[in-house]
């Protein structure tokens, strides 16, 4: 059976992908084992559907249906075209790390000017240093999902970070994600190590040059979070219009830190972020919010899973979700609370926006607490837009449309505002304004 | 020509008749009162003016500056010089009421084909008027309303008169929820605002308002029709006698 769930909609066995992929794949030896086990793991499983729990809202069997062949290496036509992408998403001052097609490309990243305190290096040269006996360590993780199987075995670059213990860095590290190459897919894997003490902000972002046509991108990226660090973390997920997008975030978070993460899903046939965040260490501020903006037949889904592995954390989880059309979004929050974590205090409330009849929201709140000392809550609506408020708006002179459009920027607000950078807030709801005057 | 012409006006809510023929003219200049009980058919009125969805209007018509008023949608008779002040002006979180202002005002000016204000200019004159009103300047920073008291929301509705500069107010009941001191601010913000091209139509069912605002027709609404009209002094006839005469009458 397991077999038959592997195989592409073409008939080609996706083992032929990995065989065909094998040869362009970084790391010998025990790495290639490492990918070898994960890809098995990942046939044993084949994509995921909604007879798996986690996965029941977003069934990739429909959804996607298929794994593409990876993307060749960019040449230089790929290049120039992404080079346009990248100009047109760059955050200002930031040092951008460039990946085209699953590839790190130096000539657009920022490599040589990275602020002190930073270093870099790409996934692929890590697995290839033999030096490095802990390489294959890189694609490991403790999770069974099959998605992050399926990235530890065809990943073919990525960024390994680490940011110095006590480094305050005043510029944000940006990774650009441009897909170029029609009906083929990028996987990466990305590392990010932020020192005890230190200070730092990410942007990521996802998106396609003009001309790329389904496509489909499956990154990992993990993170650890030192004692007394701070990050901030803002994820665009505005990849071309029929792309498929699944992408998995693992963080392991220390003493006395903070992570402050957002992510919006606004491009993309579909998209998935799932986040994975262990609380390690007593005294940290979590706060991880998200905005879906969907119309057309998008399907965009949330996935969060917060482990309070100790006591005195908070946990605080903002979502919002405005669907239009057709569209599907999906929230599902996880929060575990192991039965040592005292004091936890953690909060999630999910709202979706229904503006079409035919759109559809599904909110899955999970707690799941062994602790008997805690304060913990979730709250969940899905609704449309309030008529008294449109009059009210229309009745001062605002058109329907201008009515709606300044509601709605409110209703993500509530997500928007708890991004910590002021440059970037302002940068994402100017993204969310562009995606309310399409609508018009 | 009259500012507004409200003629054999005949509205339905949900299969009800509300208003049977309500007939009503305003001049430029002119403040008018409209006084009845509960249930007679005063905000109806109002409503329908300012063009609030669900209801249905079966007969009759409204001409404001000689146009057809029930044919444009609310934004346009906003941007054509019609203001409604809501007896219970919504809380919109998450839309600064500066931000709200400015796109309100820019989008009146756009709809007359008027440029937008300027930042500077803008500001400044809602300050003024902010201040005019005892408005501190903290809750222009604020959602629309969000924590805003009883009157506070009123003088924002005011505030709101004042930037707008419509041409005709209708006030659907200012004076409920409000006390003594809030009524009074409430009341000579609109005073100051009482012009020659400028009429008002106050909706109240009690007279004491129209202590503050003295009007100078006052309208007796009962059952969907206005069964008298008069001066001023009509106001305190009411006030004497109640409505209870005029439930007979309509």
């Amino acid at each position: 059976m397991n077999l038959v769930l592997a195989k592409t909609e073409t008939g080609k066995a996706l083992s032929d992908i990995f065989a065909i992929a094998r040869n362009r794949l970084p790391g010998a030896g025990k790495v290639a084992g490492v990918r070898q086990q994960a890809f098995e793991a990942y046939e044993r499983a084949g994509l995921p559907n909604r007879r798996v729990e986690e996965w029941k809202y977003t069934d990739l069997r429909v959804l996607m249906r298929e794994v593409l062949p990876l993307a060749a290496a960019p040449d230089a036509v790929a290049l120039k075209r992404a080079r346009v992408a990248v100009q047109l998403h760059a955050v200002e001052d930031a040092s951008k790390l460039v990946l085209v097609d699953g590839v790190l490309v130096p000539e657009l990243s920022d490599l040589t000017k990275l602020e002190a305190g930073v270093s870099v290096k790409t996934l692929r040269a890590t697995l290839e240093d033999a030096s490095n006996d802990a390489r294959s360590d890189l694609l490991l993780t403790d999770t069974t999902d099959a998605m992050i199987s399926l990235n530890a075995a065809l990943a073919t670059d990525g960024v390994v970070i680490g940011i110095a213990d006590g480094a305050a860095l005043s510029r944000p590290i940006q990774i650009i994600h441009v897909a170029t190459a029609p009906s083929a897919s990028a996987f990466t894997r990305s590392y990010l190590k932020v020192g005890h003490g230190a200070r730092a902000t990410l942007v990521e972002n996802f998106v396609a040059a003009d001309g790329a046509r389904s496509h489909q991108v499956n990154d990992a990226v993990i993170v650890w979070i030192g004692d007394g660090a701070d990050l901030s973390q803002v994820r665009l997920m505005d990849d071309g219009t029929d792309a498929v997008n699944i992408t998995s975030g693992i963080f392991t978070v220390g003493a006395k830190a903070k992570l402050n993460l957002f992510n919006m899903f606004s491009g993309g046939a579909v998209g998935r972020f799932q986040g994975f965040v262990t609380l390690n260490g007593e005294g940290t501020e979590l706060s991880i919010n998200g905005v879906n903006l969907l119309r057309g037949k998008q399907h965009g889904d949330m996935t969060l899973v917060v482990d309070h592995a100790v006591p005195n954390c908070v946990s605080r989880e903002i979502f919002r979700a405005v669907v239009d059309d057709r569209a599907h979004s999906v929230f599902q929050g996880r929060i575990n609370v192991r039965p040592k974590a005292q004091k936890t205090d953690a909060r999630m409330m999910t709202r979706a926006l229904l503006l079409s009849d035919e759109a559809e929201a599904d909110n899955k709140p999970e707690l799941e607490i062994f602790a008997d000392d805690v304060a913990c809550g979730h709250g969940a609506t899905t609704g449309a837009l309030d008529d008294s408020l449109l009059f009210y708006l229309r009745a001062r002179g605002l058109s329907e449309n201008e009515a709606q459009a300044l509601l709605i920027q409110a209703f993500v607000g509530e997500a928007i505002e708890q991004i910590a950078s002021d440059a970037l807030r302002e940068q994402v709801t100017a993204t969310a304004q562009r995606w309310l005057e399409a609508r018009r | 020509m009259s500012l507004l012409e409200v003629k054999n006006l005949q509205v339905r809510v949900e299969e009800r008749e509300i208003l049977h023929g309500l007939t009503l003219t305003v001049n430029a200049g002119e403040v008018h009162a409209i006084m009845g009980p509960n249930g007679s058919g005063k905000s109806t009125l109002s409503h329908v003016i300012a063009g609030k969805p669900g209801y249905e209007v079966t007969g009759g018509e409204i001409l404001f500056k000689g146009e057809d008023l029930l044919a444009m949608p609310p934004d346009e008779r906003a941007a054509k010089g019609v203001f409604l002040a809501f007896q219970y002006p919504v809380e919109i979180p998450g839309v600064a009421t500066m931000t709200f202002l400015r796109t309100a005002l820019n989008a009146q000016r756009k709809a007359r084909g008027e440029g937008e204000y300027s930042t500077p200019d803008f500001l400044k004159k809602v300050r003024e008027v902010a201040s005019s009103l005892n408005i501190p300047q903290d809750m222009l920073r604020r959602g629309v309303n969000v924590g805003f008291s009883g009157g506070e929301k009123k003088r924002n509705e005011v505030l709101q008169m004042a930037l707008f500069q419509p041409s005709l107010c209708i006030l659907d009941e200012m004076d409920s929820g409000l006390d003594i001191d809030a009524l009074r601010v409430a009341a000579d913000g609109v005073n100051a605002l009482r012009t020659p091209e400028r009429a008002m139509v106050v909706i109240t069912h009690y007279q004491r308002l129209l202590d503050y605002i003295v009007p100078d027709i006052v309208h007796v609404m009962s059952k969907g029709r206005v069964v008298k009209s008069g001066g001023k002094e009509l106001a305190l006839e009411l006030e004497a006698s109640g409505y209870a005469q005029f439930e007979d009458a309509a």
